[in-house]
């Protein structure tokens, strides 16, 4: 599969191209907007798609031939072995909790990720780790990753099959599932990564009550307040998704960070040209660029 | 194999979603395959369910057969779980206790206890607010003084005697809290952070999609 990776991508850049083609013709071709094959209208995001793409897979190219890609420090990440080395000298366990979504939200798939990695690390040091989830499917994916996890580092028997295990369907039954248990098991460490809502102060105040170090991260910016104020560490947005490429190290993952950062470039200056153009009454146009249906 | 069928299935449910965006439901098959792959969503998580069930029950056995700390919760919980379960997957035509209807067992048990513990759980979020913004707001630093500053202008701004007192000290500061603070620093920031995190999870879908991102699969 790996060595099949470069004509994927290719096919889907080709792809993309011949679908941005004749999707245009289509569209050109056919009558009004309600009888189109083609939603003419969303020609923009199409666009967007294919520059984005194209730039992501550019630096994964590169990223493949070896060229070096300066990542800024994040320090939530660089925590994380020493959060679970602390673990480690206490004696207690780590808390992983990836979100409380389904795993068809990419946050708990980029919680479960992460969990992957740390799994790694409390495998090596042969710390015990408790992952409490929300959803049964989320459960199956925990299950298989800190296998793997626990396999790799040549320790499958560290490995319990409680270790992940399904607590509650109910946002606040689970809620108090896992303040219960991190006022009876007190974890030395408590990692949040994935999608949360009104219990994310609820999870974080009872962490630090019970004197953990605690390191979150979430793309819901209406909770990162609540862990700003009660955690040790936080990841912000991008940075959860950026966080299993930051902690592999893996340049095929790198390069796609990479390539991220060029396009939110373009973004920044497209919202500066726009600001321009609007503050002289002349874009219009500009912003009938971005507007998608 | 345990990888490369996964990622084949990736690829395809990912392509079928992004193209079903571009194409009108009304007029192309592709248009109308995002509801159907979304139901195989469902579907499978129904399956899934099972597995969350013996997790629980497999946890919370050993623990009360173990006799292991506070085993009596983990009875009550085990208890729980079939209490509102069997009577609600029995059929309702043997007995109104059945099934999950008004006035069965389940809705009784949902009505009276499941939903007033959720209420009461959500209702704590306000002292933990509380002990948070008290540790958050101590003016130990310029910037923190800044956002106690910033902090107790909007709580203000939020309740009528508050807009009343800040009217009093100047007319149009309420204006001034709405447009400045929440509708500007607030919102440039939240917006800032939606974008960046948005960025994040397409070129996350994409190495998902290309199977360069394999570690949701362990590997």
């Amino acid at each position: 599969m790996t060595s099949k990776r470069p004509d994927i991508a290719r096919f889907i850049v080709l792809f993309q191209f011949a679908f941005l083609i004749l999707s245009s013709l289509t569209a050109a071709a056919n009558g009004t907007a309600g009888d189109r094959v083609f939603q003419i209208d969303r020609l923009n995001a199409l666009v967007f798609m294919i520059v984005f793409s194209v730039v992501i897979l550019i630096y994964t190219r590169w990223a493949r031939q070896g060229r070096k890609l300066f990542i800024r420090k994040i320090n939530g990440l660089d925590e994380v072995e020493e959060a679970v080395g602390r673990a480690t000298e206490m004696g207690k366990p780590v808390l992983f909790i990836p979100g409380i979504n389904e795993i068809d939200e990419i946050e708990t798939i980029a919680g479960i990720s992460i969990l992957g990695r740390v799994a790694r690390i409390t495998a090596r040091y042969e710390t015990p780790l408790l992952v409490p989830v929300r959803y049964p499917m989320v459960l199956a994916a925990g299950q298989e990753v800190v296998e793997q996890a626990y396999l790799e580092e040549g320790k499958p028997d560290a490995c319990s099959k409680d270790t992940v295990r399904y607590v509650a369907g109910e946002q606040f039954a689970f809620t108090a599932t896992v303040q219960g248990i991190m006022m009876r098991e007190r974890p030395a460490t408590n990692i949040f990564m994935g999608a949360f809502y009104a219990e994310s102060l609820l999870l974080a105040e009872s962490g630090n009550a019970a004197g953990s170090i605690q390191i979150a991260g979430t793309a819901q910016p209406s909770q990162l307040p609540f862990f700003i104020a009660a955690c040790d560490y936080t990841l912000m947005g991008e940075e959860l998704y950026a966080a299993s490429a930051y902690l592999s190290r893996e340049p095929l993952l790198l390069g796609g960070l990479k390539g991220q950062d060029w396009i939110k470039m373009i973004l920044v200056l497209s919202i500066i040209i726009g600001a321009i153009l609007i503050s002289f009454d002349a874009g219009e146009w500009f912003l009938e660029l971005f507007k998608s249906v | 194999m345990k990888t490369t069928v996964p990622v084949i299935i990736a690829f395809l449910s990912g392509l079928v979603m992004i193209l079903a965006f571009f194409f009108n439901p009304e007029k192309s098959i592709i248009g109308r395959l995002e509801p159907e792959v979304l139901s195989w969503v469902t579907i499978v998580g129904g399956f899934t369910l099972l597995l969350g069930v013996v997790s629980i029950v497999r946890v919370n056995f050993n623990a009360v057969r173990r006799k292991s700390q506070d085993w009596p919760f983990k009875l009550a919980l085990l208890v729980s779980v079939f209490a509102m379960a069997i009577p609600s997957v029995l059929p309702s035509s043997w007995s109104p206790l059945f099934g999950n209807g008004p006035g069965s067992i389940y809705d009784w048990l949902f009505n009276y206890l499941d939903a007033p513990m959720m209420s009461t759980m959500f209702a704590m979020l306000a002292f933990y607010i509380a002990s948070a913004a008290f540790r958050a707001f101590r003016a130990r630093s310029a910037e923190s003084t800044l956002l106690l500053i910033t902090a107790c202008l909007v709580m203000l701004w939020r309740v009528p005697m508050g807009e009343v007192l800040l009217k009093g000290i100047y007319p149009g500061l309420p204006e001034w809290i709405n447009t400045y603070i929440m509708g500007g620093a607030n919102l440039a920031v939240q917006r800032g952070i939606i974008i960046g995190a948005a960025l994040g999870a397409a070129a996350m879908s994409l190495r998902i999609m290309l199977g360069i991102e394999r570690t949701y699969m362990g590997k």
